[in-house]
């Protein structure tokens, strides 16, 4: 087995150690460091001396012995020398019993701040070393370390328990996990700075957990939403960058390099999420980019389409930025005076106030009313105020082409 | 996508401290001992929460030297390069949730609240290097 392939099945089988192991022993901040080390361990050793017969066992026998090395200390520590009560037992293995949603929710627990969230679930549920996680957030490993040290012991200081929670708290906590989902998506898709190499990874993470959370509750629309909308997305990225790192935005990408395979995976999940009883942000969201995915060129797009969509998703779950986009696609269909109507009606929020993405909106739209000198403006002011330097390039080039 | 992007995903930020030599002279020798204390509780604190990428304290602007390249020879003269009374004495760069988050953080540096002293907060736009040097 290549060093690749065995990354993949360490990734799949991390969760389900930690599993089976949390179900024998409780304390999840133990049996994570202990997990972590046995899947260091077998990232040196599987690829040397060749992946063992049941990697799944193999790696629940180590992480025992781990866990019970670390018991033991800790009781010698309190102790001293008196005989230690430990057991050493290694679970039974039950491959049939899947707890990645538990330990989903567990990473994803309310109390921890979004940043803690993403990097627990990264490494307890995706399987990343701390190293990784760090490189893909461009921060020392000593960071990440006590980040995900300090998320454990607020997990055990609230005393959750190992099981999912149940009726209205587990929709409530779900939209949580998703979230998180979400943006460790969104970290690899912007790929505003660092090495764009690692980013995409993220954004391969986010897809392959998020699918693991698909296959445990098929039935949930957001879950499928978000699947979808992350397929959608992400088969464009051959055509949202030029070689030279440059943004490419939408209607000017070339849509023979978007990824048809991901494209109809994402439709078809977009039409299933569609048919079912409640509409939530994500469906709507993978709406949107899936009548984009249908239009040959931008040209073709059913724009008063995507304008119905954002309507909805407005009423939905109301944010300002929501309006933004719904004045891209009013713009197209009423004319670019409509679009700075809708965009006027924003200027009191203090959410967008000074945004690079109002100002970059309201600049595209003044180009093409032909306000030449507002669009310049405009645009300088949007590429000052953005944090990323791939967009700082594009506003600039767009303020360079309206001056010209 | 992309609807919030910029805003939920962590961010780095510089906060600066903007030092006044006259300032600080003026301190007695509790307050100076305080401040110390007070950034050595902050650091720690940074550490614990995981949002400390690192801290470093610059030497005097006394001792700053100033260099300029002119007809391809550099020339170095003795600093400050701007007659000022405030200077960078040192900063945090941090990686947290947010500006509002790194503000609050801000606040809780103990220059914020002496009269002649400045905090600024600004996000990092670029970034490449050794981090763990």
């Amino acid at each position: 087995m290549t060093a690749p392939v065995i990354e993949d099945l360490l990734r799949e089988l991390t969760p389900q150690v930690l599993g089976a192991l949390v179900r024998r022993h409780g304390q999840f901040e133990g049996c994570e460091d202990a997990v972590q080390e046995a899947v260091l361990a077998a990232a040196v050793q599987w690829p040397a001396e060749g992946v063992p017969d049941n990697p799944r066992g193999w790696l629940l026998t180590v992480a025992s012995r781990r866990l019970i090395d670390q018991l033991r200390s800790d009781h010698a520590r309190r102790e001293r020398e008196s005989a230690t009560a430990a057991v050493e037992v290694v679970p039974e293995d039950v491959p049939g019993t899947d707890d990645t949603l538990v330990l989903l929710f567990l990473c994803c627990h309310p109390t921890l701040t979004a940043a803690s969230q993403v990097a627990l679930t990264l490494r307890a549920v995706g399987g990343l070393t701390t190293a990784e996680i760090a490189r893909a957030f461009l921060v020392p490993e000593a960071t990440m370390a006590a980040r995900i040290s300090r998320a454990k012991q607020r997990i055990k200081a609230a005393g959750s328990s190992f099981g999912l929670p149940d009726g209205a708290e587990l929709q409530e906590r779900l939209r949580v996990v998703l979230h998180v989902l979400y943006l460790i998506f969104n970290e690899g898709y912007t790929a505003s700075s660092g090495s764009e190499l690692h980013r995409a990874d993220l954004a391969h993470e986010a897809i392959r957990l998020t699918r693991m959370v698909h296959v445990q509750l098929p039935e949930d629309g957001e879950v499928t939403g978000l699947l979808a909308l992350m397929l959608l997305t992400h088969a464009r990225r051959e055509a949202r960058t030029t070689p030279a790192g440059d943004l490419v935005p939408l209607d000017e990408q070339d849509r023979r390099k978007w990824d048809r395979g991901l494209i109809d995976e994402g439709v078809e999940l977009v039409k299933a999420s569609l048919a079912g009883p409640a509409l939530g942000p994500y469906q709507l969201q993978a709406a949107i980019a899936a009548t984009h995915a249908d239009a040959a060129t931008a040209e073709e797009t059913d724009w008063p389409q995507v304008h119905a969509l954002y309507l909805i998703l407005e009423r939905i779950a109301p944010n300002p930025m929501v309006t933004l986009n719904r004045a891209i696609a009013l713009a197209e269909i009423d004319g670019p005076r409509a679009g700075l109507a809708l965009l006027s009606t924003l200027d009191g929020d203090e959410r967008l106030a000074g945004h690079h993405r109002l100002l970059s909106v309201r600049a595209h739209l003044l180009e093409k009313t032909g306000d030449t000198a507002g669009a310049y403006e405009h645009y300088r002011r949007a590429a000052k105020a953005t944090a990323s330097i791939a967009e700082q390039r594009y506003l600039e080039s767009r303020a360079s082409r309206v001056r010209a | 996508m992309g609807l919030a992007k910029q805003e939920e995903n962590e961010m780095k930020f510089l906060i600066s401290m903007h030092i006044n030599p006259a300032v600080l002279d003026a301190l007695t020798d509790e307050e100076q001992a305080a401040i110390g204390e007070g950034h050595g509780r902050f650091i720690e604190a940074l550490k614990q929460s995981g949002e400390l990428i690192t801290t470093q304290a610059l030497v005097d602007p006394s001792q700053a030297a100033v260099v300029s390249v002119r007809n391809g020879q550099p020339v170095v003269t003795d600093g400050p390069f701007l007659e000022s009374k405030e200077y960078v004495g040192g900063f945090y760069l941090i990686d947290c949730e947010n500006k509002e988050r790194a503000i609050e953080l801000a606040a809780q540096i103990p220059d914020a609240a002496i009269e002649g002293l400045g905090i600024e907060v600004r996000q990092v736009m670029f970034a490449d290097g050794q981090l763990e040097a």
